[in-house]
């Protein structure tokens, strides 16, 4: 089928160096990865104060996630699928781990450590998840039927109960989002989207009165009013609003950020690094951030379009679509539209783990483009 | 908007084009959602940026709420007596801050109408103003006088951006006495800001360069506070907000005694050299000297550069520690401990042997090994090998022993490897051994070096500090402990001294304990014997010294020394070493002389070394 939007981005890898198929790499979406990272490591730059150290640990990190994506990207689909329950099973088995080793440590638990690494099983579960609703329905007729709906619910919401137990609020949001794209993307219909928001709109109350920590209750207030506590909650808020505001059009310039620059920013290299970038590169800076992420976003939107079999098809769109959620949900707090929730800037944001999931997804992602043709019938 | 269909029905292949297509048309609604999400993302940044953007600038600006660090003030360094050594004395410098300067070069000459500021000056000021956000302050110049700071003072109000700050600089009483010691502080440059974490040093403008303060920089340094504050648009100061006081850093006292090192200075005077006294009790340095010396007070804020230039291609080298990172030789001073090797490895014993013409020829092979003394010692055992210093009874010693145990042997005493001092840069040296010949030369070891080695000439290379370790080590009988600068170190709140506690290294064990006592009797008749080497220190001596000769035959200063044909002659001349301890009996000091080119160790060394005993068990007053 032919889709014109995506079709015409998806030209301009025809007729590209064979090397670079050879290893199972898409080009453009290489490409645009590639140009992201990299402005991401000069940001980081300025943003971490010019240490030269930040950047280089960062670099070799992103190396790392590009070499993890280049593996994955030679494991074919159908094996991947093979594996998916077991995946899943063992994520879910490693969060329930982590919560009890949390509860007996009477504290906030995300880590779990192996002596020789430490990880998040957490993150695992922003890839796990949409691969198991994939494999889900992968043989079910779509769309979806009320039994199998019920199971696809069950298959999203298990791991995000336990994640808000740790308490991740960010990460359950993301972990959650993976799975109502699957459905999403498997043709759930519209009457009970509709009926679904509705229901939520019912439930929120109870949410906030019973499952949210006093934190998060408190990080919502703020977002609400930052300005009624500007040397607490607001603090963040505040400060990333008078960075980004004060940035202008064109932007400050490289390393001329004042906001970032005196520590005002809180995080500044990590969560709130899009505030300094906005100071220093201006609303033009950000329109191309967000149009890199944009061609991100519809090349991998392509290449799941584009795949033959339903299992390759719900994975691909679903990881695209987290990719956004992470891209919107950070600048849209960074930037007082959306309330602070731990959620860093895709390719840009200092740290590793989130880099290790998103790399992953994208290897995913070229693996699905590279091995569409031997999946048809 | 899609119907639901009863995928069960239809083909496998019917059902993927269908799924294909209500996915495409559902990717197709998301994207635009995404789309959607973005214009409004983008219309928030329009908003903030473009609409709201003065109102923005001008909190950013104006009435702005500040971190500002308060940087800790730095431990002071004194001696064990609690003799001042690096001081923190007030100082003034001139700062400009950019962004509430008009015209920066009106400025500039302005200012340097009124005091001088060099074009180094300008330079520096210039790149760092390239570097800083124009809001923060940038130094001008630093360390202005009295006068200067008045010149200033009358219509500074004339102009904004330009102040005049005050802060501690620091001074080192002592001059070039004990600078290799201390080392000195000076401003942090691009190398250490990549290394060291901005956080800790903000505010801060200089680092501990070399000696103790870079060693101990970390305890000096202290911790850097914050205060949030809110200032206007000028910068200036409204109200403190919240405050987190730095928490200074703290003093040392250091276990040198200023007053024996001013006694091995003047002893060693006219000589290129070092002199380092140790407690063999504890490792305590007591002195330690590298001379020529140099002034660091005019590091501090920058030296300028002739004077630099002069200091370090000056052939004297004054910058250069060579108490701990000079590597010489040790010519006959290792003797005593070769021979007490060869006790505990059975090699030889005290009633063996060894006649002595002169000379000393491997079996069947040509090559003569000679004796410094011509005619030879005659009919030699240990303890007159040590007291003569008798070379043939030392190659054939090594030759028994062969050079595998000797290295090993040898180890022990901190040679070819770092004392560990508190110290950073130390020399490891060179103690040689085949594995390390084949590795380095790629070259098989052959016998005769073994013999060289034996009256520690040939490859094997030792700093005068490792020399004093040894000497310490023989005279505490094996019980040895990492040489230490650190006496105790005072916090500067409480005024509490803690003292340092000794950092014991693994004792050398022997099987026999007579065996020390011999050797260290054959280092009492160096001194005391009729024969002795060092005899003629021994005149109106009241108390006993066990000593050892050497004569280190000159290659090079060190390893990146360079060759310099017009001073040939000169630095041809042998460097005169002497080791020794006193009381022998029961020792309290331990000391390694060299004096480079300065000829025989008896002649010029063991003076020196006698000079500093004396001070330090007769005259000084006991700390």
């Amino acid at each position: 089928m032919k889709i014109p939007l995506l079709g015409n981005i998806g030209a301009i890898d025809e007729g590209t160096s064979g090397l670079l198929r050879r290893i199972k790499l898409d080009p453009p979406l290489l490409l645009v990865l590639l140009v992201t990272s990299g402005f991401g490591l000069v940001i980081l730059y300025s943003a971490g104060r010019q240490n030269l150290d930040l950047v280089l640990r960062q670099g070799m990190r992103l190396g790392l996630g590009f070499v993890l994506m280049v593996v994955l990207a030679q494991l074919p689909p159908q094996r991947l699928r093979g594996w998916t329950p077991w995946i899943y099973l063992a994520g879910t088995a490693l969060l329930v781990a982590v919560d009890m080793v949390g509860y007996i440590g009477k504290g906030a638990q995300r880590w779990l450590d192996l002596g020789f690494i430490r990880f998040q099983p957490s993150e695992i579960m922003k890839v796990a998840v949409p691969m198991m609703m994939a494999w889900y329905f992968a043989d079910k007729p779509l769309p979806p039927r009320w039994p199998h709906l019920i199971i696809g619910t069950v298959i999203t919401l298990a791991p995000v109960v336990l994640i808000l137990g740790q308490p991740d609020l960010g990460t359950a949001l993301l972990v959650f989002c993976s799975g109502a794209f699957a459905l999403f993307l498997g043709g759930l219909s519209w009457r009970i989207i509709f009926a679904l928001i509705g229901a939520f709109a019912a439930i929120a109350p109870l949410f906030w009165t019973f499952v949210m920590h006093d934190y998060q209750r408190q990080r919502v207030l703020t977002f609400l009013d930052p300005e009624t506590d500007p040397l607490g909650t607001g603090y963040h808020i505040i400060q990333s609003k008078i960075a980004i505001g004060s940035g202008g059009i064109y932007g400050k310039g490289w390393l001329h950020g004042s906001q970032g620059y005196l520590q005002f920013l809180p995080e500044s290299s990590t969560d709130f690094i899009f505030a300094v970038f906005a100071e220093e590169f201006g609303l033009f800076g950000v329109g191309l951030l967000l149009t890199l992420y944009l061609a991100i976003i519809c090349r991998s939107l392509y290449i799941a379009a584009q795949a033959q079999d339903t299992y390759s098809r719900l994975l691909g769109g679903s990881l695209a679509l987290i990719f956004f959620v992470y891209a919107f949900v950070n600048t849209g707090m960074v930037s007082g539209l959306l309330p602070v929730v731990g959620v860093p800037l895709p390719l840009i944001s200092y740290g590793g783990t989130s880099l290790v999931t998103i790399m992953a997804s994208f290897g995913i992602l070229m693996s699905i483009r590279a091995h569409r043709k031997r999946l048809s019938h | 908007m899609s119907k639901p269909r009863n995928g069960n029905t239809l083909t496998q292949e019917k059902d993927q084009r269908l799924e294909a297509e209500l996915f495409g048309r559902r990717a197709l609604v998301i994207l635009a959602l995404v789309v959607l999400a973005l214009l409004i993302l983008m219309g928030r940044m329009a908003y903030l940026q473009v609409l709201n953007h003065e109102l923005f600038t001008t909190l950013s600006e104006s009435n702005r709420v500040k971190l500002q660090p308060l940087p800790p003030s730095r431990g002071l360094i004194y001696d064990r007596n609690g003799v001042l050594l690096a001081d923190n004395l007030p100082s003034y410098r001139l700062e400009i801050t950019p962004e509430q300067v008009e015209d920066m070069d009106v400025i500039l000459d302005e200012l340097r109408r009124r005091i001088p500021i060099s074009d180094q000056d300008i330079g520096r000021f210039r790149k760092l103003v390239k570097r800083t956000p124009a809001y923060n302050g940038v130094p001008l110049r630093f360390g202005l006088s009295d006068r200067e700071v008045a010149a200033l003072a009358v219509d500074l109000h004339r102009f904004p951006g330009v102040e005049i700050k005050a802060d501690l600089t620091r001074y080192y009483p002592m001059g070039k006495h004990a600078a290799h010691i201390v080392g000195y502080v000076g401003r942090i440059d691009e190398k250490e800001l990549q290394r060291i974490d901005p956080g800790e040093y903000a505010g801060s403008t200089h680092i501990g360069k070399i000696g103790v303060e870079r060693s101990y920089e970390d305890v000096l340094r202290g911790r850097v506070g914050y205060q949030q504050v809110e200032t206007n648009a000028q910068g200036r100061v409204l109200r403190v907000l919240e405050k987190i006081p730095p928490v200074p850093g703290k003093n040392l006292y250091l276990t040198i005694d200023t007053r024996l090192q001013a006694v091995a200075e003047q002893a060693l005077e006219g000589h290129n050299g070092a002199v380092v006294a140790l407690d063999p009790r504890n490792g305590e340095v007591l002195a330690m000297v590298s001379q020529p010396s140099y002034d660091p007070n005019p590091f501090v804020n920058g030296i300028d550069s002739l004077t630099y230039t002069a200091l370090n291609t000056s052939p004297d080298r004054p910058l250069f520690n060579r108490a701990l990172r000079g590597v010489y030789p040790p010519g006959s001073t290792v003797k005593p401990a070769i021979g007490l090797a060869g006790l505990e490895l059975g090699v030889t014993d005290r009633n063996r042997s060894v006649f002595c013409p002169g000379l000393y020829r491997l079996p069947g092979q040509e090559h003569k090994f000679r004796d410094w003394k011509r005619g030879g010692h005659g009919r030699t055992n240990l303890d007159k090998a040590i007291t003569e210093s008798c070379d043939v009874y030392f190659y054939d010693l090594a030759n028994n022993m062969g050079i595998d145990r000797l290295h090993d042997y040898l180890d022990q005493f901190s040679l070819g490897k770092p004392t560990g001092i508190d110290l950073l840069g130390e020399k490891p040296g060179l103690l040689p051994s085949p594995e390390w010949k084949r590795k380095a030369h790629k070259q098989p070891w052959y016998a005769g070096e073994t013999l060289i080695a034996g009256i520690g000439q040939g490859y094997m290379l030792t700093t005068p500090l490792q020399l004093a370790q040894m000497t310490a080590t023989l005279a505490n009988r094996g019980k040895h402990f990492k040489p230490r600068l650190l006496y105790a170190t005072q916090d500067q709140g409480t005024q509490q001294i803690t003292p340092e506690a000794p950092r014991p290294l693994p004792d050398i064990a022997v099987k026999e304990i007579r065996n020390w006592d011999y050797v260290i009797a054959g280092m009492v008749n160096v001194v005391h014997g009729p024969t002795g080497t060092a005899k003629k220190i021994a005149v109106d001596l009241p108390y006993r010294i066990a000593g050892k000769t050497g004569t280190a035959q000159v290659f090079s200063l060190g390893q990146d020394e360079k060759y310099d044909a017009t001073k040939l002659a000169k630095e041809l001349q042998d460097h005169a070493l002497f080791v020794a301890f006193a009381p022998a009996e029961a020792p309290r000091i331990a000391v390694a002389v060299i004096a480079e080119n300065g000829g025989g160790g008896s002649a010029t060394a063991a003076p020196i070394a006698r000079k500093i005993m004396d001070a330090y068990l007769r005259e000084l007053p006991p700390s």
